[in-house]
């Protein structure tokens, strides 16, 4: 049975994008077949993270309108077969998305895919309303910061309340991805502790994914982090949130600081 | 020369309450084109001449898309009519300045009325609210706004920062405060909060408020409840 994940926030720029792309090659990567749909009209992302930006020919909106078939839309990976993208509009915006448009859309890809991902824009409007409506899994991805954890409170509160699982009285299965977090930070007490962030939030942590340039240097060549340098510690924490999805239990690790005593030292970057 | 206010005075005003009523009101819902539905009410008028006199009405708008103009037009085209507006709903509130009824939401359906079945009294009061407690099993997330005007709340898990509490009676949270609790809104200053972690953005019973920074560091982080005694807001260990 397919499933529908959204990767929403709330917070703009945590790390939705980065973490659809991330998951949905981790997964292809495992031998699933997964299509990541980018709902951000207008302000489309997705495609420069997965580096196909310029095999673009029809989108989501074009389908929707009936201008495209869903097959003339999607584009493989050229890395991995089992997965597809199916990328946002750039010229239109998000009135340009209608339920019933997206409820069918959604319906042909679960034909097609075992997973379909949702990269829902930032905010609380429109494009997030309606990447969160038909999704059976939501990922909640959070910087330990203030603004970003209440912004995640506002969104778990929207997932319980104007999805369609919501509205039908079920459950919708809800995880945790803490991002962006900076171990030396954390040490010094100027980010939030994870317990504390887990307390506000009280959903289960599906992986926490640390600061790292590896995921500039992935998103500025067009490749998910975890095929880029899969050895780096974002990709491996991403891989391991990918199995913790499909429901293995692994344990959580905490990223550490790992640099030797005398980078402790001469801790200062060079300039 | 009158006395210039000692400097170290330290009594302020009484200060200001605020307290919650629902009222049932009637609500004109009009519908394009204008004319014809004006026409509707002169009609009506006729039929049943002064049937909005004395009445408070709520004008609805959400079906019209007219603009700031047309919709000063409109109420001074009820104000002939002598049909005061209490509110309007459905409108833009940047088209409603002063002078213009203030914007309403969150109104409760009460079903349809018919001209020949309202008597010339005044609508009848709201049916006594019966009381009744509600357990939130669960935490309130940022953003919910719970209103309940009849009787305690009562949640299990926390209130999240950007959350509120609006309740007639008093209010018991299991986890952590971290929203508002606006507690004896309808005029209850026996109400009480209560809570096991004190994280509170804003603590008010009766209408009488305090924010996080009035209420200081003290007993933040622990069980605490709140009364009031007077005009005060207390705030006391739990246990």
């Amino acid at each position: 049975m397919a499933k529908v994940l959204v990767v929403t926030s709330g917070k703009g720029g945590v790390g939705k994008t980065t973490s659809t792309a991330a998951l949905g090659a981790a997964l292809a990567q495992a031998g699933e077949k997964v299509v990541v749909v980018d709902f951000d009209v207008g302000l489309r992302n997705l495609d420069l993270v997965m580096g196909a930006e310029r095999r673009v020919v029809f989108d989501f909106i074009n389908v929707i309108q009936g201008e495209a078939k869903l097959q003339q839309a999607l584009i493989r990976d050229k890395r991995l077969d089992t997965l597809c993208l199916l990328p946002a509009s750039q010229t239109r915006d998000k009135d340009a998305l209608t339920e019933a448009g997206v409820a069918r859309i959604l319906a042909e890809l679960r034909e097609k895919f075992d997973w379909v991902i949702c990269d829902s824009p930032a905010g609380i409007e429109r494009g997030a309303a309606l990447a969160m409506r038909h999704a059976d899994v939501a990922v909640v991805v959070t910087n330990p910061e203030v603004s970003s954890v209440r912004d995640s409170d506002r969104i778990i509160g929207l997932l319980d309340s104007k999805t369609e699982r919501a509205e039908r009285g079920e459950r919708m299965e809800k995880h945790l991805l803490l991002t962006r977090y900076d171990p030396i930070r954390a040490e010094r007490g100027e980010m939030l502790k994870i317990d504390d962030v887990l307390e506000i939030l009280s959903i289960p942590l599906l992986g926490i994914v640390p600061e790292s340039e590896e995921v500039l240097r992935a998103s500025n060549v067009g490749s998910p982090v975890t095929l880029n340098s899969p050895v780096s510690a974002p990709a491996r924490a991403y891989m391991d949130a990918a199995r913790r999805l499909k429901g293995e239990a692994l344990d959580i690790v905490v990223p550490k600081d790992r640099k030797s005593l005398l980078g402790k030292l001469f801790g200062r970057r060079a300039a | 020369m009158p006395e210039p206010l000692a400097a170290s005075s330290r009594s302020r005003p009484s200060p200001v309450r605020f307290r919650g009523r629902s009222f049932m009101a009637l609500v004109l819902a009009p519908r394009a084109p204008l004319e014809t539905w004006l026409a509707q009410i002169d009609s009506t008028l006729e039929r049943s001449p002064g049937f909005f006199t004395g009445r408070a009405i709520i004008l609805d708008i959400s079906a019209l898309q007219i603009d700031r103009n047309e919709l000063a037009g409109l109420i001074r085209d009820l104000h002939a009519r002598d049909v005061r507006i209490l509110g309007i709903e459905g409108a833009d509130s940047a088209h409603l300045s002063m002078g213009l009824p203030p914007p309403l939401t969150g109104g409760r359906p009460g079903g349809f009325i018919d001209v020949h079945d309202v008597p010339r009294a005044p609508p009848p009061p709201p049916p006594a609210a019966a009381q009744s407690n509600l357990l939130i099993d669960g935490s309130v997330r940022s953003g919910q706004s719970i209103l309940h005007l009849e009787g305690d709340v009562t949640v299990l898990g926390s209130v999240a920062s950007g959350s509120e509490i609006v309740c007639s009676g008093s209010i018991h949270v299991y986890g952590a405060l971290r929203g508002r609790a606006i507690a004896g809104s309808t005029g209850n200053a026996q109400a009480r909060i209560f809570c096991r972690k004190h994280e509170a953005e804003l603590l008010a019973i009766d209408g009488l408020y305090r924010t996080a920074d009035d209420l200081g560091p003290e007993h933040r982080g622990s069980p605490i409840q709140v009364s009031l005694e007077g005009d005060t807001l207390i705030v006391k260990p739990l246990d």
